[in-house]
């Protein structure tokens, strides 16, 4: 028999909050964390508006009460943050170990150091402390170390659907009883790297992005870690705590189309939510609410919409991408929005898809554009897709 | 849960490219590190399609068509890769493109950058929207992808999965890696890499894909029985009691490992790990060793795995991979593989003969 | 202009890693996209680069790219008017 895998810890890390109370109310106020750059030096700065942390690197090692104060890339100290945040919440400081994994994701990894020091590393002798935060295991080792786990740790990549990956990977595991509990989750620092990567793309908007507008013009780049405590709902009774959500379906496809672009009627986004929807047992009419992967970029919107149109037929949830409060966070992007869509199930809101002003012409649903407050939300589906068309859908429960 | 290893592609430093030879020679170097051997990959590869994939992609895609052919899949349930580095070449351009200035960048190296590009690319060759994953932990890379492929069959997800470990290696993140001393500071000759005696490692490089089933077939090389990765938190493992530990959870006791396979990498500062297996509890077992021939790289696990399952297959331990002289039993039935980085990740995978 | 069609060919060859396409057999008006050479999205931004590295033109929609790369003539004719 399957064992049932639900949440009892969050951790977040953005530029709507620092930690999960200031998210709430960030979301509950309709304030976006879009804005100009103030930390990250890119040459892009007055170009684009991106959702960066508003904190300093400085700042982000005291917040994780970190010393020696080297060493540590910006990637490593948001997880850190975000990770222990989910790990206190879940109580698991307080209760006997089970066992436990670990599974982080990230992209670039340490980048926001490397692209600072790749000079330095080649031509001279400093800089040598940050030559292995580069690869992606490091801001997870970082973390396991924090936390102290070592029953299982791994890290996932596959750009903007980690997290979600990570969270599937969790529950898999859990679910196939080779762990308990899972601290899975993303984290991703805004770097140049990304900047003019995803310029030289020309999917970057200049104003907050639009997604579902017929006047989108492409993403903004956001930055952040989130995590969630996964455990089985067995290891869930101990301790008296509190259970969020239950992660009752998941399912993962592949575009196999194009490296950065989806099938034009959204084929991978559709075959991951039929999945997940098959595995979660529910008829798709069960789902209250989408949070969109909704990126904001021409082919993202038109593909996942009609790909929602293909599945749920004539009953359309209540659709939003809540990445104009986020921007978007790439490796962290599925985790953070996994807690955006729980939000829902415990506070009894929909968040608003903001910045939307005239809904494109090729998707007959409308997104909601208000938040709706006092409303009943027992199932929500989280969307994240990410570039080489790595498609996962995420399904939780209301408890 | 048992997987089949039912096909093999490994683009190595040695002549592996072809499935129906098992190391007839070994290739010896005198090198900084071990460049891989590449097979001509316009035969696997449309010019076209190829023409914006890095050397690391190509070897990935290639890797991958050997293994699929070799097991006679045309399309598998599963597409699941480990790389520790991913594509080091893209992501060199564009850093130093950004160094010197330039604000630019191409987008080519960009999207080829992300470390899922080779799982992705493989599934944008074959069309195949199955479960699609990579993993990026440094040497617990290759493993995770294993162990995600056993699960997918445990679950009945997937009847197969194609699996790879890939890495690459370039002039400049040698240089670079060598700082923070993970590499020999000169050229060294590959094949007495144990008589070195000096820190750092040989690099290396390769892309070994396997396709996994979970029934044996006409094509089976062998059985993968278990696999397991172990973080050292508290860096103070004892490594005896994990391997140990390991094969006693498989219920079995050492006497019945007709093989182990040990990851030497020339580096003293951590080659006395398997120094400690060799004299202790495996001091009767055949020990071999496999960097030599690949050098070291975070998915060099799947050289092993390649090595490994060619022995069950072929019943014959190559020439110029013992390390101690023990005759071992007639019957080659089960291998063990130890790898270890830096003495913090440790990995364990196990193989068994496939029924005859 | 008819030297700066040959010019671009070789550029166009070079920044898209046409290995085993030579200047002589890229027609100056067949169409880049879609049939010919079969480029795509990221071709185009590649050649989006390649106007502004060596030209120093500069285009910010990609959809301005789909009537200036139709074909090689188009870009060269682009180049001339800027």
């Amino acid at each position: 028999m399957t064992r049932r895998v639900v949440i009892t810890g969050i951790g977040i890390l953005s530029s709507i909050g620092r930690n999960l109370p200031e998210t709430i109310n960030s979301v509950l106020t309709s304030r976006s964390g879009i804005g100009r750059l103030k930390h990250l030096n890119s040459f892009h700065r007055d170009e684009f508006p991106f959702a960066e942390v508003q904190l300093s690197n400085e700042q982000l090692l005291d917040l994780a009460h970190q010393t020696p104060s080297s060493g540590y890339s910006r990637n490593a100290l948001l997880g850190m943050i975000a990770a222990r945040e989910a790990f206190v919440h879940a109580g698991l400081d307080k209760i006997p170990r089970l066992r436990t994994g670990l599974i982080s994701a990230t992209t670039v990894g340490g980048m926001d150091r490397c692209e600072l020091f790749y000079g330095d590393f080649l031509s001279n002798n400093t800089r040598n402390e940050y030559i292995d935060v580069y690869d992606c295991a490091d801001s997870t080792e970082m973390i396991a170390d924090l936390l102290q786990i070592d029953d299982y740790i791994t890290t996932i990549s596959t750009a903007c659907s980690s997290a979600a990956n990570a969270l599937l990977l969790g529950t898999r595991m859990i679910r196939n009883g080779k762990l308990d509990r899972v601290i899975a989750g993303g984290t991703e620092a805004l770097t140049s790297f990304h900047v003019n990567g995803f310029n030289a793309l020309k999917i970057l908007d200049k104003v907050p992005c639009r997604p579902f507008d017929t006047n989108r013009n492409g993403i903004t780049l956001g930055e952040g870690a989130a995590y969630l405590v996964l455990e089985s709902a067995e290891a869930a009774q101990a301790g008296g705590r509190e259970i969020f959500a239950e992660l009752a379906g998941f399912g993962n496809a592949c575009e196999a189309y194009h490296q950065t672009a989806s099938t034009p009627d959204g084929l991978g986004a559709f075959l991951a939510m039929e999945r997940a929807v098959k595995i979660s047992g529910l008829d798709p009419s069960a789902i209250d609410y989408i949070n969109a992967h909704g990126t904001g970029t021409d082919n993202n919107d038109v593909a996942e919409g009609l790909a929602i149109e293909r599945l749920f037929g004539d009953n359309i949830p209540k659709v939003s991408s809540t990445k104009p409060f986020t921007g978007h966070m790439t490796s962290a992007a599925g985790s953070a929005e996994a807690i955006l869509s729980i939000l829902c199930l415990t506070h009894r809101i929909i968040p608003p898809n903001l910045n939307l002003k005239t809904t494109m012409p090729e998707i007959r649903f409308t997104p909601v554009t208000e938040l709706i407050k006092n409303i009943d939300v027992n199932t929500v589906m989280s969307n994240s897709f990410g570039f080489g068309g790595n498609n996962t859908s995420l399904i939780f429960k209301r408890i | 849960m048992t997987a089949y290893i039912n096909g093999t592609g490994l683009i190595s430093p040695q002549n592996t490219t072809n499935p129906d030879q098992f190391l007839p020679e070994l290739a010896e170097y005198t090198a900084d590190f071990l460049q891989a051997i590449h097979p001509n990959f316009k035969e696997y590869i449309n010019p076209i399609a190829a023409r914006r994939m890095s050397r690391l992609i190509k070897m990935g895609i290639t890797s991958a068509k050997i293994a699929l052919t070799d097991a006679g899949c045309d399309m598998p349930e599963a597409i699941i890769t480990g790389t520790g580095l991913g594509s080091v070449e893209d992501t060199e351009k564009i850093l130093s493109g950004m160094i010197s200035g330039e604000q630019l960048m191409n987008p080519t190296p960009f999207i080829q950058s992300t470390y899922n590009t080779i799982s992705s690319q493989i599934a944008i060759t074959l069309k195949c929207h199955n479960y699609n994953s990579t993993y990026v932990h440094r040497s617990f890379s290759f493993e995770s992808a294993l162990q995600d492929a056993l699960m997918q069959f445990l679950e009945g997800s997937a009847d197969t999965a194609l699996v790879g470990g890939i890495d690459e290696m370039t002039e400049n993140h040698l240089q670079i890696t060598r700082r923070a001393g993970h590499w020999k500071m000169v050229p060294v000759n590959n094949l007495r890499l144990r008589t070195y005696i000096t820190p750092g490692a040989l690099a290396g490089e390769g892309a070994a894909f396997f396709l996994l089933g979970n029934h044996q077939t006409a094509s089976t090389y062998a059985a993968l029985t278990d696999v397991k990765t172990l973080y050292d938190l508290k860096r103070n493992l004892c490594i005896e009691e994990v391997v140990t530990g390991f094969i006693s959870d498989n219920n079995l006791d050492i006497s019945q490992i007709d093989a182990i396979i040990l990851g030497y990498n020339g580096d003293v500062n951590y080659d006395s790990v398997y120094d400690k297996l060799g004299s202790g509890p495996f001091r009767e077992t055949p020990q071999l060793w496999y960097k030599h021939l690949c050098g070291d790289y975070y998915t060099s696990t799947g050289f092993a795995l390649w090595l490994a399952a060619n022995i069950l297959k072929h019943q014959l331990i190559p020439a110029g991979i013992k390390i101690n002289n023990h005759p071992g039993s007639n019957e080659i039935r089960r291998i063990l593989i130890y790898n270890q980085y830096r003495n913090i990740n440790h990995s364990l995978l196990l193989l068994t003969r496939k029924q005859s | 202009m008819e030297e700066l069609i040959e010019k671009l060919k070789k550029e166009v060859i070079e920044q898209l890693n046409l290995e085993d396409i030579s200047p002589e057999d890229i027609e100056a008006d067949s169409p880049l996209f879609g049939e010919g050479l079969g480029l795509d999205s990221i071709d185009a931004l590649e050649l989006i680069v390649l106007l502004e590295k060596n030209y120093g033109l500069k285009i910010e929609d990609p959809k301005d790219g789909k009537k200036i790369f139709h074909s090689i003539r188009t870009m060269a004719e682009y180049i001339t008017e800027h």
